[in-house]
């Protein structure tokens, strides 16, 4: 029952995902991207990873992409018009279907030999924890230092874009 | 119970349209929201292993990853709205100003 429904949403991701590659107009390849979001959060839940489902709709589907759709609405941008270099398409699309091969290969032969330190996380402590608290003392202890990189990151970005945002640059 | 590498499959097939869009499309918004395609991709592939090896890292990173995103889209259209002020167009056949 939940490998049917992995598949259902399986599917709709990887066809949204085409869709954004594939639509003309810049709009809905936006909307297809959001649905992908989605889909994502849906699997999320499905990895009991709540919150981090939580963060992908608020974050992502939420801000992200309301800012994309905003600057997109406001440069008012058409749909293109034909392709002024074919050869562009053809070796991406074959480097891209090389990058897939390479993936699938990796993953379905490298499994057997899958290594990496366990903890014991698992349903019963996310359930009698919670998974933000979980989250919370992770992110406040052991990556207490990359915690504070990141709020200097947000900071040099609000900058850089209110200094791009001037009349004049 | 879903086994993880039907995950990792899906994640890589999505990292691999990004590839293409990256690669295929001359829209710089198009090209920008297929760079957030991969990304998403890859947090799929982290909170699948984390939830594989019982270990709450990845989920982190993936925190941190969605920041760099979120700062990346601040910055990145702010540099997209600058150039359409210049140039009328956001093609990036048209960033062609320190071209070669």
């Amino acid at each position: 029952m939940e490998t049917f429904f992995f598949a259902i949403v399986a599917l709709v991701a990887i066809v949204s995902g085409m869709l954004v590659v594939k639509c003309r107009n810049p709009i809905n390849s936006a909307l297809s991207l959001i649905v992908t979001f989605f889909c994502l959060a849906t699997f999320y839940v499905m990895l009991e990873a709540p919150f981090m489902a939580a963060i992908q709709v608020i974050v992502y589907a939420g801000a992200i992409m309301v800012l994309i759709v905003f600057v997109i609405m406001l440069l008012n941008l058409r749909t293109e018009t034909g392709s002024r270099y074919t050869h562009a398409v053809t070796v991406g699309t074959i480097i891209g279907v090389l990058t897939l091969i390479e993936i699938v290969y990796f993953f379905s032969g490298g499994r057997s030999g899958l290594t990496g330190a366990t903890g014991g996380l698992n349903t019963e402590t996310i359930e009698r924890v919670g998974h933000t608290e979980l989250i919370g003392r992770s992110m406040f202890t052991d990556f207490l230092l990359p915690f504070e990189i990141t709020s200097l990151l947000l900071l040099v970005a609000i900058v850089g874009a209110v200094v791009l945002a001037k009349k004049k640059i | 119970m879903v086994p993880l590498p039907y995950y990792l499959i899906v994640s890589g097939i999505l990292f691999s349209i990004g590839t293409i869009g990256v690669l295929t499309r001359r829209n710089a918004i198009v090209i920008f929201m297929c760079v957030e395609l991969m990304l998403n991709a890859v947090n799929l592939t982290f909170i699948a292993f984390s939830h594989e090896l019982g270990k709450i890292d990845g989920q982190v990173f993936v925190f941190f990853i969605m920041t760099v995103a979120a700062a990346e889209a601040a910055v990145g259209l702010a540099l997209m709205i600058a150039f359409y002020k210049n140039r009328e167009s956001i093609d990036v056949e048209d960033v062609n100003l320190m071209k070669w």
